[in-house]
């Protein structure tokens, strides 16, 4: 066992995880998407960019895009979310939060793709 | 440069998490503790604010409690956070600066840069592989000259010579062993135009790996390779090194040659100058009797070609070891002894001698020999070998009348050889030529170019290189005396000095020679003139002007006579 591996493939997994527990619910209901999931979402997609920087391995490479892909994802969600609410005071309205939550969407088919692609490396290992 | 941004990057990953963990625990725990708004109601922190508010407390910038007045819990976890960041962002810069200062990343970086430096190089270029005396003459030569080259030693001081030498064209380096071949990959090995690998450095070993390389990778590219052993030179003349210059082998040759034929040694001078400079006169070093001090390498190989000359020789050698193996018998006086030392001159008959060559491997013991020499018969011919390129002016205050730079020699035969091979065969095939021959080529050089060294031009007669000239050609017969005289149309002077044709090389054809399609055509033209002349080669309309053709006929006038 490498622990390496181990939170390499933690991080990937939990930054899917938590982005399916932010966006799942109803799109345009703010009850349904909690503020605090998205922040956690966020902050392990960025630790899961950071674990695969310096691979320089193909694979390595299109994981460090997919995650890219989340993160900018994210930061835009909550960018938008967070201007919406703290400017126009409009963090609650179902057009807001079907913007941030359709982002985060988005976010997840990449750390989905990320997830197969790890799926994938370590089954050719086994091999 | 790849290689640089993953070992960073990877690096960087401990650094970067600290940071994003001790900003995602600051930013939660402020969100997480109660506060209170200027009216005393309860008040969240949300994660805008406290983003912005630990954002200016990461780098201890501090702009106060914003938006209100914080509680002491608050504070309490302000302060934690403060740290925390403040801490983990001092270690991600110190990391930062540890990288950037490290001799691998610095190395890498150099290394990255060279090889960028390398592939910007649109025009050919040649690898020179050590900065030494040699080498730096070398790379020296071939700037003045235009040529781009790109230079590896694994000397750093070295490399800091050749940053200070102020040379014209800026010359990708690295330091690295020139053996390995990556190094060489680096340098510009496989780019096609790459023109020759010059291996000078001052192992033989190194060179030979050089050799070995190229020719295995790239076996079209022309090798050059420096030996000071025979065995060295034997070993890389088994695997089809093109060129091997021994430096001692290829003086003795020129001594042995300025003896016997002085005209066509000084011919190799003139012709290997940079253009435009004065003609030097032709060394006229004594037939007779010679003392070679010093038996090693160079001394033997003095001996050899002064022998071959018919030539009396005496040598006089500290190690009498070195006279045992060989057959010493056709010597003159075999004298153990220092050839610094008086006595032993005297033994080997100084004072009727014609001249001495001082050949050690010390400078001050070689300039010890020729002046006490010279001392005891002052018409004596004095040859002193120069090692160091330091000493030049310990050796030209001195007055020789000729010193031997084993590095210059070297430098001086291979640079025709890279620039211009064609060159290169005509010195060879001149050296087999009469002493009257040169003198009458130098007789022509010298009133064509006003006592000024020519410009040495190899003309390839194909539709690249030769367009206006092709044409010409193949609409009628065109003879060298057209040639020079649409030069003189221009106002410039050529002298044909070697035409090679599919089947032999015609050394100073004469006016009458006609050219064609295929055929090299060695011609020296005055200095500075050599771009107009290609232009005139290139330039179809002037070449295929009926006017022309009409008027004077390119056939029309007899050819004149050499």
């Amino acid at each position: 066992m490498n622990l390496d591996k181990v939170l390499f493939g933690f991080f990937v997994l939990l930054a899917l995880t938590l982005n399916v527990g932010f966006a799942y619910g109803d799109i345009d209901v703010a009850e349904h998407h909690h503020v605090w999931e998205l922040f956690a979402a966020l902050v392990v997609s960025l630790i899961a960019t950071v674990l695969k920087f310096g691979d320089r391995s193909h694979l390595g490479a299109v994981l460090l895009a997919s995650s890219l892909v989340a993160d900018l994802h994210l930061i835009a969600a909550a960018i938008v979310w967070g201007i919406s609410s703290e400017v126009y005071q409009a963090g609650t309205d179902p057009s807001v939060v079907s913007t941030v939550v359709s982002l985060a969407v988005g976010a997840l088919v990449a750390n989905t793709a990320s997830v197969i692609l790890l799926v994938v490396e370590t089954l050719t290992l086994r091999r | 440069m790849e290689k640089v941004i993953f070992l960073f990057m990877r690096r960087m990953r401990r650094p970067l998490i600290l940071l994003i963990c001790s900003y995602a625990i600051a930013i939660g725990g402020l969100v997480l503790i109660p506060g209170q708004d200027s009216d005393g109601n309860l008040w969240h922190y949300d994660f805008f604010h406290a983003f912005y508010f630990i954002s200016f407390v990461g780098p201890t910038i501090g702009f106060g409690e914003i938006p209100y007045e914080l509680l002491p819990a608050q504070r309490f976890w302000v302060v934690l956070s403060l740290y925390l960041t403040v801490v983990a962002w001092l270690y991600s810069i110190g990391k930062i600066f540890g990288l950037v200062q490290e001799q691998a990343f610095s190395r890498a970086l150099e290394e990255a840069r060279f090889i960028r430096g390398v592939r910007r190089l649109d025009e050919p270029f040649h690898i020179v592989c050590g900065y030494g005396e040699t080498g730096s003459l070398i790379v020296e030569a071939l700037s003045a000259r235009g040529w781009r080259c790109v230079v590896l030693d694994h000397d750093p001081e070295r490399l800091d010579d050749l940053e200070l030498a102020n040379l014209p064209l800026d010359i990708p380096r690295l330091c690295a062993d020139a053996s390995v071949t990556q190094t060489l990959i680096e340098a510009g090995l496989k780019l096609s135009n790459c023109q020759t690998v010059i291996a000078v450095t001052n192992d033989d070993q190194v060179n030979t790996k050089i050799a070995v390389t190229v020719k295995l990778l790239v076996p079209k590219l022309v090798v050059m390779c420096r030996a000071d052993n025979r065995d060295a030179e034997e070993n890389m003349s088994s695997f089809n090194t093109n060129y091997i210059v021994n430096p001692y082998e290829v003086f003795a040759e020129h001594l042995g040659l300025a003896i016997r034929k002085p005209y066509v040694n000084e011919l190799h001078r003139w012709l290997g100058a940079r253009a435009g400079r004065k003609l030097s006169e032709p060394l006229m070093p004594p037939q007779g009797h010679w003392i070679i001090g010093g038996y090693g390498r160079f001394g033997q190989a003095c001996r050899r070609y002064l022998e071959a000359s018919d030539l009396q020789v005496s040598v006089i050698e500290r190690d009498a070891s070195r006279f045992d193996d060989i057959n010493c018998d056709s010597l003159l006086h075999r004298i153990v002894g220092s050839a610094t030392d008086e006595e032993p001159l005297h033994a080997a008959q100084v004072e009727t001698c014609n001249g001495i060559i001082a050949g050690t491997d010390s400078d001050t013991d070689n300039l010890s020999i020729v002046l006490t020499a010279i001392a005891i018969n002052p018409d004596i011919y004095a040859v002193a070998r120069q090692n160091k390129r330091a000493e030049g002016e310990l050796f030209a205050a001195a007055k020789l009348p000729l010193v031997v730079e084993p590095s210059r020699i070297v430098a001086w035969r291979m640079l025709p050889l890279a620039i211009n091979p064609l060159l290169s065969e005509f010195l060879a095939l001149s050296r087999n030529q009469e002493n009257e021959w040169a003198q009458r080529l130098m007789l022509r050089l010298r009133k064509a170019f006003h006592q000024r060294s020519p410009q040495i031009l190899t003309i390839s007669i194909t539709g690249k290189m030769a367009q206006g000239l092709c044409v010409a050609i193949s609409r009628r017969i065109v003879r060298l005396s057209d040639l020079r005289r649409n030069a003189q149309g221009e106002g410039m002077q050529i002298i044909g000095l070697m035409l090679k044709t599919h089947d032999e090389n015609i050394v100073c054809p004469g006016s009458g020679q006609t050219l064609h399609h295929g055929d090299e055509l060695l011609v020296a033209v005055s200095a500075g003139t050599a771009h107009r002349f290609e232009w005139l080669i290139q330039h179809s309309t002037h070449w295929a002007s009926p006017k022309l053709a009409a008027a004077g006929g390119w056939q029309a006038e007899q050819p004149e006579e050499v």
